[in-house]
């Protein structure tokens, strides 16, 4: 039975968790003098050997992303912390600087002197103005205790930290979008090659990273690689964040090592709510296939996710009962991507538009079998084929839940409407325990 | 080093590769869409311009790849390994930005059926909202969306849901329409824009399938090159307002000519149906215009059919003109003629003024007239001009090609620096703006500007300007050639950046009006061995000078002695009589002529004049012979590179060139010059003796004028669109004309009590402009700047003067055109 790591999330439930005195009571900033103390090198060879994987969803080394910075030229460098949190499900970044903003800072500063960066910025999520300021405080406290600012600690390292929100878009997430934003430009993903490793911010060697990526330093300075290596699996080290959300007693962030199961994980979390079986889930947000309650025991780390057909993401566990319609689920998740497609590539740009069309028809029962054919071809048509991974992600729900559902999408088609009543899944009928729904609107449906 | 000893070091920088089991070497960095090209492999493609940046964005121009794997320990590449993703399924690539690489192996639509199944999916996807009006859209018949369609697409389209719609065109500007529905989002427009042009006023805006490409709101699309966008656009989406609708690509007839707009030589396609010209397109001359034009050489064409067209010879009978046929006015043009030059004494003689507009082959035929005639007083320049200058021309820039190690547009892009002298090149040659564009962008050439004001153009070249006055170019040509004490900071680094090696200077025709300007700039480029050219605005300047048509008095001179009766006859060809005015005006052995002289002397003389339309040389001509324009002419002109630029008829009309007008006139004279055909007058050119280079002219650089109190220094050129009568009868052309202003540096508008918005008017003894001024930061002091034909502002006909000279300044009563704070404009 694996047990929770509460290391990022410790002290959450303290009743001013966010201030400076809290962080430094529990062991803040002294992974920041430590770091200071070691040759900038080190500290990247330190997080090489920790084999902690990025946390922004495509898991990339973390210690090997800053190996690939160019030698020092003099010129700046920049560290870019991806706070866009907008995957539908994922929500672990948004509590974490809501919560411990100082996690996330002293990971700024110790990074920024391994890779030799002076001025780092943080991309945040337009939307969560109150983490925003939260944020902008943070960092304002960290300034006046030296924490930022100049020669830090006594060390001679200077470190200038700005927090810039977005103007919400999805696709500001994606790095190389992300870095257009926060010059100034349209939100649209970069031509790679150049990688931000070489030509970023303002075409300089620039690190992008996620926040619980970030947030995962301090621990590994303060603690060693090693004892980070020790958790977790072989190609997953260390602990991350899981996101339960949807249809369980008790939804939340739990943190864990990597390698946990969603059986563990439900049980920890009290369970489905009301008892209900689960009818599928997704194992990383929206962008990654979902999974049903065959998948229930695999263990929650990059490589065995993958093998299992779906992807590790960002750990957002989405949870649906047997009350829920998957083809609506898909349908809304659609809706989602067609509209935060940035419109650069024609696949995701006109792709969503069409898929949205014909699975808003089947959702209504219009349409026929082929089209569940037409909507696998043209996913064919997307995946691999856009621009970026938004267009990707957009056929995950699709080919995932025809894979699995496919006889619910004709049940569909069959009736002439959805089978499912979709005030079921919602926290006010379980509640009450029966079906709300009514002849009328039985018959509306129609 | 691992490379094969036996290579030579230009083949180590190519990469061999396979394409559909084709190997193909390639030089370095090409992608792989360009090496595909090398072997007739074609592979669909929409945002894909080789002008352009790449982006990738339309993604349908994929392709299969296998990398080869890391060489083995003898150099070889290991076993090439397809690109995947997700693992195990084949991940195609852009071959748009895609660059090759050794060993590398690329499958297209032609041998991988996944490949083509994903180039199949995109097309499909890309019709998704597009609208299916192909039978009304102009594009259609020549349209890369409807050709790759039928060539890469799926026979039926499976989209049976709503389609995205918008409401029909938006105006771009007046003369570029765009249809949002038919937008496949390549980005060419706004990518063309931003980086060829450098007028980024379009871009893409709004998300998803509700992308569109948006204007700047604040700031219209005015850019001298937009037509550009039109002709890259895949499909119909953005359409040029003149030609919209009226025509099928497939009625139209093309004839491959040159552009008559200027020296910058652009080739060109002329589409014309049942005798009238449709449209015309820039062509591809990589080592001229490359893929564009300016939108003067697209659009301004019209200018024959205006209604003023002269269709028959005329003749003057009891002072009035008319009709005549071909041997009674030819017989009546001799006759003047002869009389002119028969008794051989002083006050008798021929002038022929030739104009910067017509062909070689024309030039040559005024040349030979003039000979024939006995006199050989001939001039090309209709504008200011000078002794100076005639001696530049024959020293530094007759004889001088691409051939013979002239300064070419390559040498332009290649150049460590550029320096400009009295030459605006995105106003004056349009061509050699974009060029030095591309210089700036991709080698990062550096440009210097001796100009009285920081241009739009200069900083679109990342240019630096060395603020002058005119007038004093030549001090500041020798303040840069010496580096003296007296020398800027920027002129310290410009002389400095001359010495480099690699750099080239560009003198333009208003340095002829500047005492010592042209002397000068020989000294600078033999003191810093920068290369020397010489860019004439008009498109004939260039093969006039090769065809000897200048000789014997200069054009002011002809004027002046045909004013007072010594000068018997005058040839007027495509003479503006307003463009003559001043035209030594601040030589020391100038002739300073204004325009009632010009008028006089055309009264006084015989003058046979040669039109296309009525003039204001017409109303005083004795013989009017109607010549060709330039749709119904074949010929040849020199761009500034003295590169021959030959061009056919487009329309067939039985117009007589120049030439063969000229034949006829000086058979009739019993003095036959043998222009009668093309091909006869190409052979007495080439025939030729060679003229003998003279030794560049040292004329002393004259003393600045001091402009008194209520005075300021006239700095003028042309804007690329104004009013000149080469650009009648295009409204939508001139509605993207800059707007008329005046120019003064803050100094000066504290002097005159002017701010931004305020009205002032210029003014010589001749008469006054008023215009709305801009207040400039970065110009010149004591200096006020107009365009010299812009709407209201005829500089040379109503103030008689040119570039350098004294003009009266003083802040006047608020202009019509200028916007009142009550519209919320100020
Ligand atoms: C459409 C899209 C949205 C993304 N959104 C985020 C995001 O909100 N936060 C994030 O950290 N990474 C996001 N990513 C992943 C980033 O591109 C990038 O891989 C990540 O920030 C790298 O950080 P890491 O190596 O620390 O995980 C997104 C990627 C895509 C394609
Ligand atoms: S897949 Fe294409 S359209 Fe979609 S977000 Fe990425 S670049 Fe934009
Ligand atoms: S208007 Fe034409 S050139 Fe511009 S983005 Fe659309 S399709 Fe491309
Ligand atoms: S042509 Fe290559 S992506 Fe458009």
């Amino acid at each position: 039975m694996t047990t929770l790591t509460p290391i990022l999330t410790k002290f959450w439930d303290h009743p001013q968790s966010w201030t400076l005195d809290t962080y430094e009571d529990n062991e803040g900033y002294q992974a920041l003098d430590r770091a200071l103390s070691l040759d900038p090198a080190e500290l990247v060879q330190m997080a090489k050997d920790s084999g902690l994987r990025g946390r922004g969803g495509a898991g990339f080394p973390t210690g090997m992303k800053w190996g690939f910075l160019p030698p020092p030229d003099g010129g700046p460098r920049y560290l870019v912390v991806n706070a866009d949190e907008s995957e539908p499900g994922t929500c672990k970044d948004t509590p974490l600087m809501m919560a411990a903003p100082h996690i996330l800072i002293e990971g700024i500063a110790i990074t920024s002197y391994a890779i030799g960066c002076n001025h780092a910025f943080i991309y945040i999520r337009g939307e969560i103005v109150h983490v925003y300021r939260r944020l902008l405080r943070a960092v304002e406290e960290a300034y006046a205790a030296g924490h930022l600012g100049k020669d830090i600690h006594g060390s001679g390292f200077d470190l200038d930290v700005t927090v810039h929100a977005g103007a919400g878009a999805y696709i500001c997430g994606e790095e190389t979008a992300l870095l257009d934003s926060l010059e100034g430009r349209r939100g649209q993903p970069r031509s790679k090659p150049p990688f931000p490793a070489v030509a970023g911010l303002y075409a300089r060697p620039t690190v992008v990273n996620n926040v619980e990526s970030i947030a995962s330093i301090p621990p590994i300075v303060l603690h060693g690689d090693e004892w980070f290596a020790d958790m977790g699996t072989e190609s997953s080290k260390g602990f991350g964040i899981f996101s339960l959300s949807g249809h369980v007693e008790k939804p939340g962030q739990y943190e864990a090592p990597l390698g946990i199961t969603m059986r563990e994980l439900l049980e920890m979390a009290g369970g489905m709510r009301g008892g209900k079986r689960i009818k599928f889930w997704t194992p990383g947000g929206s962008s990654t296939p979902l999974f049903t309650d065959e998948h229930l025991d695999i263990p929650l780390d990059f490589d065995a996710v993958a093998k299992a057909g779906s992807m590790l993401g960002t750990r957002a566990l989405q949870v649906f009962d047997e009350t829920v319609c998957v083809v609506r689920a898909v349908d809304r998740w659609t809706d989602f991507y067609k509209h935060e497609s940035c419109g650069k590539c024609t696949p995701c740009r006109e792709g969503t538009w069409w898929l949205k069309q014909i699975l808003g028809r089947l959702e209504h029962g219009q349409g026929d079998e082929e089209d569940l054919e037409k909507l696998l071809d043209i996913c064919d048509n997307i995946l691999g084929r856009s621009f970026c991974a938004l267009g990707d992600g957009a056929t995950s729900p699709i080919t995932s839940s025809i894979q699995y559902f496919r006889d619910e999408y004709l049940r569909h088609l069959e009736l002439g409407h959805c089978p499912f009543d979709p005030t079921d899944a919602t926290l006010f009928a379980s509640s009450n325990g029966s079906s709300s729904r009514t002849p009328a609107q039985e018959g509306a449906s129609l | 080093m691992t490379t094969a000893p036996e290579r030579s070091p230009a083949q180590t920088d190519l990469v061999t590769l396979t394409i559909d089991g084709v190997e193909v070497s390639v030089p370095k960095g090409t992608l792989i869409i360009r090496a595909a090209e090398e072997i007739g492999i074609e592979i669909p493609r929409f945002c894909d311009h080789p002008g352009l940046d790449p982006v990738g964005a339309c993604r349908q121009c994929l392709v299969e790849v296998w990398m080869p794997g890391p060489p083995g320990p003898d150099g070889t590449p290991g076993e090439a390994r397809q690109m995947q993703g997700p693992p195990g399924r084949m991940k195609p690539q852009a071959s748009c930005t895609m660059t090759v690489a050794p060993g590398m192996i690329v499958k297209t639509q032609l041998t991988s059926e996944a490949i083509d199944k994903a180039q199949q999916g995109v097309m499909e996807m890309l019709l998704v909202n597009h609208p299916l009006d192909c039978p009304v859209c102009d594009k259609g018949g020549e349209c890369p969306l409807q050709n790759q369609a039928m060539s890469h697409g799926r026979a039926t389209s499976r989209f049976e849901d709503v389609k995205r719609t918008y409401p029909k065109p938006i105006n771009i500007s007046s003369q570029v329409l765009l249809d949002r529905e038919r937008c496949v989002l390549c980005a060419r427009c706004t990518r063309f824009s931003e980086q060829v042009a450098g007028d980024p006023f379009i871009a893409l805006v709004e998300r998803g399938a509700l992308q569109q490409v948006g204007i700047y709101e604040e700031k219209p699309f005015e850019s001298y090159f937009s037509g550009n966008t039109v002709q890259i656009c895949p499909v119909g989406a953005l359409t040029g307002a003149a030609y919209r609708f009226r025509a099928r690509p497939f009625d139209l007839v093309s004839t491959s000519s040159v552009c008559e707009h200027c020296a910058s030589g652009c080739a060109q396609r002329t589409d014309h149906r049942r005798g009238q010209v449709m449209r015309r397109l820039a062509h591809y001359d990589p080592a001229v215009n490359e893929e564009w034009n300016c939108d003067k050489g697209r659009w301004a064409f019209t200018y024959p059919l205006v209604g003023d067209r002269l269709q028959f010879p005329m003749v003057r009978e009891n002072g009035v003109l008319r009709v005549a046929s071909w041997p009674e006015a030819l017989a009546a043009a001799a006759d003047g003629l002869a009389a002119a030059t028969a008794a051989g004494i002083d006050d008798t003689g021929v002038g022929v003024l030739v104009g910067g507009r017509v062909s070689m082959e024309d030039a040559y035929a005024y040349s030979a007239l003039s000979r024939a005639l006995g006199g050989a007083d001939i001039d090309f320049r209709a504008r200011p001009h000078s002794a100076e200058e005639a001696a530049f021309l024959a020293h530094a820039v007759r004889g001088v090609t691409p051939e013979t190690g002239g300064v070419t547009y390559a040498d332009l892009e290649s150049a460590s620096s550029v320096l400009l002298v009295g030459l605006e090149p995105e106003d004056e040659s349009p061509i050699v703006f974009l060029r030095l564009r591309k210089a700036f962008r991709k080698n990062k050439t550096g440009v210097y500007a001796v100009a009285p004001l920081p241009s739009r153009g200069l900083a679109k070249v990342g240019g630096t300007l060395l603020a002058s006055a005119p007038g004093t170019e030549a001090q500041v040509l020798d303040g840069i050639a010496r580096g003296s004490s007296r020398a800027t900071e920027s002129m310290t680094r410009a002389g400095e950046a001359l010495r480099e090696g690699g750099a080239v200077i560009l003198v333009g025709e208003r340095l002829a009006s500047v005492p010592g300007a042209l002397s000068a700039a020989v000294r600078l480029a033999e003191a810093t061995g920068a290369r020397l050219a010489w860019v004439p605005r008009r498109a004939g300047e260039r093969g006039a000078l090769e065809a000897g048509a200048i000789a014997g008095r200069s054009t002011a001179e002809m004027v002046r002695d045909a004013a007072v009766g010594r000068l018997g006859a005058l040839v007027v060809g495509g003479v503006d009589p307003y463009d003559i005015v001043s035209a030594g005006a601040g030589h020391a052995d100038g002739v300073t002529i204004d325009t009632e002289d010009v008028l006089e002397a055309m009264r006084r003389a015989f003058v046979v004049s040669l039109e296309v339309r009525e003039s204001a040389v017409t109303e005083l001509a004795d013989v009017v012979l109607p010549v060709a324009p330039h749709a119904e002419k074949a010929g040849t002109f020199l761009d500034w590179e003295g590169r021959a630029r030959p061009f056919e008829a487009a329309l067939d009309s039985g117009a007589m060139s120049d030439y063969r007008v000229l034949d006829m006139l000086a058979t009739e004279l019993g003095t036959p010059i043998g222009t009668r055909t093309l091909s006869g007058t190409r052979d007495r050119l080439v025939a030729e003796p060679e003229p003998t280079r003279p030794t560049a002219p040292t004329v002393e650089a004259g003393e600045p004028a001091e402009p008194g109190a209520g005075h300021v220094l006239l700095a003028t050129w042309h804007h690329l669109l104004d009013m000149g009568r080469m650009q009648d009868g295009e409204p939508f052309l001139a509605g993207t004309a800059p707007a008329t202003v005046a120019k003064v540096s803050p100094g000066t508008a504290e002097t005159f009590g002017l701010v931004d918005g305020d009205a002032v008017e210029v003014s010589t003894d001749s008469g006054s402009i008023v215009l709305p001024v801009v207040v400039t930061e970065g110009m010149v002091d004591h200096v006020v700047w107009m365009p010299t034909n812009s709407a209201g502002a005829p500089v040379r006909s109503a103030l008689g003067v040119d570039s350098g000279a004294v003009v009266g300044l003083r802040k006047a009563d608020l202009v019509a055109t200028v916007l009142t704070t009550e519209d919320g404009v100020a």
